[in-house]
C-alpha cells in the first residue's frame, strides 16, 4: 500500500514540470492560437542555463537565483522569437505556424550542442531539499515534495494573475477577439508579448526545476512536447485548469502504467488521449473552437489539369529521370530511387492536406506501417516480392483506415494533434513489441528479388511506381470525388448542405492517402533492406510536411517538385555539415516567413503577374460584386 | 473639425466596396450615415478605425492624418467605436467588459465613470458581476456602448445601435444618445431607420453601393422625400 502511495506521490511530482510548461502553452495557445511546438526547446533551454548558472553561483541562494534567473533568461529569448518570427505569422494557416515553431526546434537542438557538448550533464541538487522523508519504510525525495506544493501555488498565482489584473482582463478578453480588443485601444502587438513571455518562462521554469531530478540532455525537447500536447488536448487548449488537471492524470497513468501494464506503458497515455478527443474533443476543460480559419489565398489560383504542353514536359521530364542509369553510378541511382520514393510519399500528404485540407501531422505512421508490412509478409509468410508489394502497403491501409475514421471527426490544430498521437501510439508499439518486430532492433534483410535487385532496375521500379502514384492522385483530384473532397476543405457546412457526406468523403481521403503512403513505405524497406521504429517517427512526418511546404501548399504539382528539392538538399546538407538541424530548421523558418507559397506556388505567381499586365480586368466581375458589403 | 474623411476606397480581396467616401463631423456634432443593407455603412467605420486590411484615402482626426496607424493608435486618440455585431466578451463580466474599454482621461473629451456609465444605463448596474454571454441582446448593445465609452472618447462611431432592439429599449437607446450628446462627445450613426436618426442628428449622409450620394441636414432631408424613396425605403 505504501508503495502504491509513494508512486503516486512520485507521479504527482512529476506533473509540476508537465504543468507548468503545458499551462504556459495553452496561455500562449488562448490569446495568439499559435501551438507553440518549441515550447520543449525553451524548457530544454531553461534546463541548460539553470545548470550552467546554478554551477556558476554558490550557495542555496546561488542556487534558487539561478533557476529563477534561468527562467527570465529563456523568457527574454522567447520575446525576441515572437518579435522576429511570431508577429510576422500570426494570421498565417495553423499549419505554417507548427512548421516554423518546429524549424526552431531542430534549430535548438544544434544549438544547444553546440554551447554544452553531447554529454549528459549532472546538476546540482536543490539546497534544503537534498533529504528523503521516509513514509512506512518508503523513501519519498523531500525535493518531490517541494515540487508537490509547487504546482497548486503556480496555479493560484496563475488564477489571481487572469483574474485580478487589468493585464489578466485584457488577456482574457483579446482569447476571445483580439480584433475588438484592439479596436478599444489596446496595443495588442505588446499583450501578445507579454503573454508569450509568461509562457515561455513557465516552460523554462519547468526544465529548470527537473535539473535535480534528472540529467539535462539534448533530447530533453521532444521527450516533453509530446507529453505536453497530450496534456494540453486532453485538458483542453487554452485552459489552465485543465493543464493542470491532464498533467496529474498523464503523470499518474504513466506512474502506474509502468507497474501495472508494464508493456503498453507508452501507449496508454495516448489511448486516453484519443477516448478523450473522441468523446470530447475539446478536451476535458476546453471550450468548443470556431470553425477552423481558412487559409487566405488559398482559392486565388483555381486549380486546372495539365496543359497538352505541360503533360509532354511531364513526360519529358520522365523520360530524362528513366535515362539517369545510362549516366551515373549506383549510389546516385540508390539517391534517385529514395527521392521517386519520397515523392510518393509527400505526394500521398499532399492529398490528404492540400486536396483535403486535412494537416496530419503523424502522416509516417502509414509510411512505416507499409514497411513493416512487407517486413511481415517477407521474412513470416514468405511471399514472393510482387505480392508483398500488392499486399504490403494493405497495412498502411488498414491502419488509416483505424485512424482515419476518429481523425476526420476533428479538423485543425486538433486533428494535427491526433494524428500526430496516433502516430506516436504505433510508434510505440514498434518500438516496445520486441518479439514481433524486433523493437529498436528493426527487422533486417529484407532485399529485392533478382529481377529488382540491380540499383538500376530497383530505380525504374521506384520511378515507374512514383510516377503511377501521382497520375493516380491526379487523376482523383480532378475526379468528382475530388471536387467533393475540395469541397469538404472550403466548407464543411456548405458542402454537406448540398448533400455531400463530408465525414465519409474525408475518411476515403485519409485511407487512399495513408495506403499511398504504405506504397513509399513499402519500396523504402525494400530500399533499405530494413525496417526500424524511425519509419513511422515524428521526424519522417514533419519532412514529409517540409517538402509539401517547400513544393507549395496551394500547387496540385507542388509536392513532387518539393520532394525532389528537399531530399536533394537534405542528402548533400547532411553531407557537407554536422549542423545539418540548424540549417535545416533555418530554412523551415525562412520558407514560412519568405516564401509561404513554396517553389510552385512563387513560379505560377510570377506567370500570373506577367499574364495580368496584359489584359485588364474583367469589367463583368467588378461590377457584380460592388454590391457586397 | 473634429472628423474629415476623404476619398475612402475599400476593398476586400478582389471586391471594390467603398469609392471615394467622404465625411465630416464637426465638434460636438451627431451625424447620421444613412443606408440600406449592404450599402457600406459598417464598411465604412471599420474603414475608419483601420479594421479594413486594404484601404486608401485620407482620415483626419482632430486634423490629425491617422489613415497610416494601426487600430490600436486611432482608437487611443479618442477615436470610439461600438461595431454593430456587439462583440461583447461573452466570458467577461460586465465590469471586466468595461475594464478593458478603460483608457486615461482625455482634457477635450468628457470623462466617463463606471458610475456615470451605470447611471446612463441602469440595467448594466444590477449586473456587474454577470457573465456578458448572459445578457439579453438590448443589454448587450448598452455594454457595448458603455465599454466604448470607458474610453473616454471624444467621437465615437455608433453601428446601427437600434437594430434588432425592442422598442422600449430603443427608447432609452435615445435617451442614452442624447445624454452623450449634451455631453459633448460626437457622434457618427449608422441607421437604416430613418426615425431613430431624426430623433438624434443634426445632419445626415446617405450612402448606396459604396458611395455618399447624397448630404444635407436632417430639416432637408426631410423636405426631399423623393430622396429618401430612392434611397432608404425598402
Amino acid at each position: 500500500m505504501a508503495f502504491y502511495f509513494v508512486q503516486f506521490l512520485t507521479g504527482l511530482a512529476s506533473a509540476a514540470s508537465l504543468f507548468l510548461v503545458a499551462s504556459g502553452l495553452s496561455i500562449i495557445f488562448g490569446v495568439t492560437r499559435i501551438v507553440n511546438f518549441a515550447h520543449g526547446a525553451f524548457y530544454m533551454l531553461g534546463a541548460y542555463v539553470a545548470f550552467t548558472l546554478t554551477e556558476r553561483f554558490s550557495g542555496a541562494l546561488g542556487f534558487w537565483a539561478g533557476i529563477v534567473v534561468a527562467s527570465l533568461v529563456v523568457a527574454v529569448v522567447g520575446v525576441l522569437v515572437e518579435m522576429v518570427l511570431l508577429r510576422r505569422i500570426y494570421h498565417a494557416p495553423e499549419l505554417f505556424q507548427l512548421l516554423a515553431t518546429f524549424g526552431l526546434t531542430l534549430m535548438v537542438q544544434d544549438l544547444v550542442v553546440m554551447i554544452w557538448g553531447p554529454n549528459d550533464l549532472l546538476g546540482r541538487r536543490a539546497p534544503g531539499f537534498r533529504g528523503a522523508v521516509e513514509f512506512f519504510g518508503q523513501n519519498i525525495p523531500t525535493y518531490d515534495l517541494f515540487l508537490i506544493a509547487l504546482s497548486p501555488i503556480v496555479l493560484g498565482l496563475l488564477w489571481l494573475l487572469f483574474q485580478r489584473t487589468r493585464w489578466g482582463v485584457l488577456v482574457r478578453a483579446a482569447t476571445q477577439d483580439r480584433d475588438m480588443v484592439a479596436a478599444l485601444g489596446v496595443n495588442q502587438k505588446w499583450l501578445f508579448t507579454s503573454v508569450f513571455a509568461l509562457g515561455v518562462f513557465l516552460a523554462a521554469l519547468g526544465g529548470a526545476l527537473q535539473i535535480p531530478r534528472d540529467a539535462v540532455h539534448h533530447a530533453l525537447d521532444l521527450r516533453i512536447i509530446v507529453d505536453v500536447f497530450v496534456v494540453v488536448v486532453i485538458g483542453g487548449l487554452g485552459s489552465i485548469i485543465g493543464a493542470f488537471v491532464a498533467a496529474v492524470l498523464v503523470s499518474e497513468l504513466n506512474a502506474f502504467g509502468i507497474l501495472i501494464f508494464p508493456k503498453i506503458s507508452i501507449i496508454l497515455v495516448f489511448l486516453v488521449m484519443a477516448v478523450v478527443l473522441i468523446v470530447r474533443p475539446w478536451g476535458l476543460f476546453g471550450k468548443q473552437e470556431a470553425p477552423a480559419r481558412r487559409t487566405p489565398g488559398l482559392t486565388v489560383n483555381p486549380w486546372r489539369p495539365l496543359s497538352q504542353g505541360e503533360r509532354i514536359a511531364a513526360w519529358a521530364g520522365l523520360a530524362v529521370a528513366a535515362m539517369l542509369p545510362l549516366v551515373s553510378g549506383d549510389y546516385a541511382l540508390t539517391v534517385g530511387s529514395e527521392i521517386a520514393i519520397f515523392v510518393i510519399f509527400a505526394a500521398s500528404l499532399h492529398f490528404l492536406m492540400s486536396v483535403g485540407g486535412l494537416a496530419s501531422f503523424g502522416h509516417a505512421a502509414y509510411f512505416g506501417l507499409g514497411a513493416y508490412g512487407i517486413a511481415f509478409l517477407a521474412k513470416m509468410a514468405g511471399l514472393p516480392m510482387i505480392a508483398c508489394l500488392l499486399l504490403g502497403p494493405l497495412l498502411g491501409c488498414l491502419g488509416a483506415a483505424i485512424f482515419g475514421f476518429f481523425a476526420v471527426q476533428l479538423s485543425g490544430v486538433y486533428f494535427a494533434m491526433l494524428t500526430l498521437a496516433f502516430a506516436q501510439i504505433v510508434w510505440s508499439i514498434a518500438f516496445q513489441w520486441v518479439a514481433v518486430t524486433g523493437g529498436d532492433n528493426g527487422i533486417l534483410g529484407l532485399w529485392p528479388e533478382k529481377w529488382a535487385a540491380g540499383p538500376a532496375s530497383f530505380y525504374w521500379l521506384s520511378i515507374g511506381i512514383a510516377a503511377l502514384a501521382v497520375a493516380a492522385l491526379r487523376i482523383i483530384t480532378f475526379s468528382p470525388f475530388g471536387y467533393a473532397l475540395r469541397a469538404t476543405r472550403d466548407s464543411l457546412l456548405r458542402s454537406e448542405a448540398i448533400g455531400i457526406d463530408a465525414k465519409r468523403i474525408q475518411w476515403t481521403a485519409f485511407v487512399i492517402a495513408g495506403t499511398v503512403a504504405g506504397v513509399a513505405g513499402a519500396l523504402f524497406a525494400y530500399l533499405k533492406g530494413s525496417v526500424f521504429p524511425d519509419s513511422l517517427g515524428i521526424s519522417l512526418s514533419v519532412d514529409a510536411l517540409v517538402m509539401v511546404l517547400l513544393g507549395g501548399v496551394e500547387t496540385v504539382s507542388g509536392a513532387v517538385i518539393g520532394a525532389i528539392v528537399y531530399k536533394m538538399l537534405s542528402i548533400w546538407l547532411v553531407s557537407q555539415t554536422d549542423l545539418s538541424k540548424l540549417v535545416l530548421g533555418g530554412v523551415i523558418v525562412l520558407m514560412v516567413v519568405a516564401f509561404p507559397k513554396g517553389i510552385v506556388g512563387m513560379l505560377e505567381t510570377l506567370r500570373n503577374l506577367r499574364r495580368r499586365s496584359e489584359p485588364a480586368k474583367p469589367a463583368l466581375l467588378k461590377s457584380r460584386i460592388e454590391g457586397a458589403e | 473639425m473634429k472628423l474629415s474623411v476623404q476619398d475612402l476606397n475599400s476593398h476586400y480581396g478582389p471586391a471594390h466596396i467603398l469609392f471615394d467616401v467622404a465625411i465630416e463631423v464637426g465638434d460636438g456634432e451627431v451625424v447620421a450615415l444613412l443606408g440600406r443593407n449592404g450599402a457600406g455603412k459598417s464598411t465604412t467605420f471599420r474603414s475608419i478605425v483601420g479594421l479594413v486590411a486594404q484601404r486608401t484615402g485620407r482620415i483626419l482626426f482632430e486634423g490629425k492624418d491617422v489613415s497610416d496607424q494601426p487600430t490600436h493608435a486611432i482608437v487611443s486618440r479618442g477615436l470610439g467605436y461600438v461595431p454593430e455585431e456587439r462583440r461583447i466578451f461573452t466570458d467577461l463580466t460586465v465590469d471586466e467588459n468595461l475594464e478593458v474599454g478603460r483608457q486615461p482621461v482625455r482634457p477635450n473629451a468628457p470623462h466617463w465613470t463606471r458610475e456615470k456609465l451605470f447611471a446612463l444605463f441602469p440595467n448594466l448596474a444590477e449586473m456587474r458581476n454577470r457573465p456578458g454571454g448572459r445578457m439579453s441582446g438590448g443589454e448587450q448593445q448598452m455594454l457595448t456602448i458603455a465599454r466604448t465609452l470607458m474610453g473616454n472618447p471624444s467621437l465615437v462611431l455608433l453601428d446601427e445601435p437600434s437594430e434588432g432592439l425592442s422598442p422600449k429599449i430603443v427608447e432609452q437607446m435615445v435617451a442614452a444618445i442624447l445624454t452623450m450628446k449634451q455631453a459633448g462627445v460626437s457622434i457618427v450613426l449608422s441607421e437604416q431607420n430613418l426615425h431613430f436618426a431624426r430623433l438624434i442628428c443634426d445632419r445626415a449622409y446617405i450612402i448606396e453601393r459604396g458611395r455618399i450620394c447624397y448630404s444635407g441636414t436632417m430639416a432637408e432631408l426631410d423636405a426631399r422625400p423623393d430622396i429618401r424613396d430612392t434611397h432608404l425605403a425598402l
